[in-house]
């Protein structure tokens, strides 16, 4: 588990003029479940990276555990991007042995069961489903124990009984796994069914405009009456909250 | 038809045309396959066939692997960095064009008639195709996986090994295998010029006596390890770097 406390001034890209992240503050406790939602390209997965390390954060400021770093390396941070990214040329099990040498069969056996996957650790990614491709992600996100977890719009593009399926799931690991999660996604109705607490981003250059705790009891319903209710009361006080504003008129 | 019994067919067509002209032109300056196969006999149990294709056979092994090594090493460097690849780009282009007979008389000039000298020659020839090729596959390095090794914090060789360099295989495949044809023309002709054994010296030496049975029947033995070397090295070679690479299912 890890705590977060992040304070971004500006992000540029380099060899470019404009601003991709502008006055970004947030933190979170241990085990927080934090989602992040905003327009496109207003720099999310830069935001996702900064924290990964793969997108330069130096002049930031990045507390981790109270720890100012510019990258996470101390952590043992997971990472679901929006592709699976697994090496075509490695079986499963190989592709989960690639981010944790030492892991053992069995535990890989009791990861692949976990996510749905008993029995197909010797299959390569293109003979699964994109679905399962996904699966055997967040299993290889999981498989380094996290103190960290970063998903970006993991379940995009699933069908909505799959991306139900995989949102169980995730709440399970990571509950087992007790790390924190910082999720991207678009998708209101799926933050509220996972998230603590929910960041809304402006379009670009994006600061986070909103923040809302969202104060259901857990486990959540997909579609549940009280959570319809709660994006309803959000979306009924700002209206254009998802497009990244919150003016109260339309 | 299956592809065996298609290959078998293409082989007794081309035999049997052969045959007929042999016996249409009937001189000795197109021998028909039976004066072949006799000369043949003759070269490999009393000559000094199996010698020399030893003697050839190392030659090329030794350039191969020198050159597929520097040519590899070379090309990854180039189609990583730009700036080398700028630097080095016109020497490419010039080595690339430079003709193999040139290189092959100033090493001969420079380095005397000896074996070193030999082999220099075929490799410098040899090394700007590989360059070529492997740059273009350095290039199209997907960085999406790069990042995945990164995320979670592959050392160095672990990276290079199992997530860069997999990435390569067809491309170095496909110039081991334009190599290979290419290094035996070039050996040929660095025996003929200034070696006193190998298939080179044989074939000049067969020449200044017009036996063309001789030549033909060299040249067959020659056909033959190479069709050895494809079967038994490269299409194993293939299969095992194919692997994961169709959706085949298991």
């Amino acid at each position: 588990m890890i705590a977060l406390d992040i304070t971004i001034k500006d992000k540029c890209y380099t060899n470019s003029p404009l601003t991709v992240l502008k006055d970004i503050q947030f933190s979170a406790k241990p085990g927080e479940f934090i989602a992040i939602i905003g327009p496109s390209g207003s720099g999310k997965t830069t935001l996702l990276n900064m924290l990964s390390g793969l997108e330069d954060a130096s002049g930031q400021k990045m507390v981790f555990n109270e720890k100012a770093l510019n990258v996470c390396t101390d952590y043992q941070l997971g990472y679901v991007f929006q592709q699976p990214r697994l090496m075509p040329w490695l079986t499963v099990n190989e592709n989960i042995q690639l981010v944790l040498p030492t892991i053992e069969e069995e535990k890989i056996e009791t990861l692949l069961a976990q996510v749905g996957l008993a029995g197909k650790g010797s299959y390569y990614p293109k003979q699964l489903s994109g679905g399962m491709q996904r699966r055997v992600a967040i299993a290889r996100a999981f498989a380094v124990n996290p103190e960290l977890i970063l998903l970006d719009e993991p379940f995009n593009s699933l069908d909505a009984p799959t991306a139900a399926k995989l949102r169980l799931l995730l709440v399970n690991l990571c509950k087992s796994c007790g790390s924190t999660v910082v999720f991207v996604t678009h998708d209101l109705s799926e933050a509220i069914n996972l998230a603590d607490r929910i960041l809304f981003m402006s379009s670009s250059p994006s600061s986070i405009i909103h923040q809302a705790v969202v104060d259901l009891p857990k486990p959540r319903q997909e579609s549940g009456s009280a959570e319809l209710a709660w994006q309803a009361k959000l979306m009924n006080q700002y209206p254009q909250i998802l497009s990244g504003s919150v003016a109260k008129e339309l | 038809m299956s592809p065996v019994y298609g290959r078998l067919l293409m082989l007794i067509v081309l035999a049997s045309t052969w045959q007929g002209i042999a016996w249409l032109v009937n001189s000795s300056d197109f021998p028909s396959l039976f004066i072949v196969a006799e000369s043949f006999i003759y070269h490999f149990f009393q000559g000094d066939m199996l010698v020399n294709l030893g003697v050839t056979l190392t030659r090329v092994l030794i350039s191969f692997i020198i050159a597929m090594i520097l040519g590899v090493l070379i090309g990854i460097v180039m189609g990583t960095s730009k700036r080398l690849n700028q630097l080095s780009d016109t020497l490419l282009i010039i080595v690339l064009n430079v003709p193999a007979l040139v290189t092959i008389l100033l090493c001969y000039i420079w380095f005397g008639l000896v074996e070193a000298a030999a082999i220099t020659a075929v490799v410098i020839n040899k090394i700007p195709t590989v360059v070529v090729m492997i740059r273009e596959g350095a290039r199209v390095v997907d960085d999406d996986l790069l990042n995945v090794a990164k995320v979670y914090k592959l050392s160095l060789s672990k990276t290079f090994f199992k997530v860069f360099l997999p990435q390569l295989y067809p491309y170095i495949m496909a110039s081991a295998r334009a190599g290979l044809s290419l290094i035996w023309k070039i050996v040929l002709v660095v025996e003929l010029l200034g070696r006193s054994d190998g298939v080179g010296f044989a074939l000049n030496t067969l020449f200044q006596f017009f036996d063309i049975a001789g030549i033909l029947a060299y040249t067959f033995a020659f056909i033959s390890i190479v069709l050895v070397i494809e079967n038994l090295i490269f299409r194993p070679l293939d299969k095992l770097i194919a692997r994961g690479a169709h959706n085949d299912s298991a």
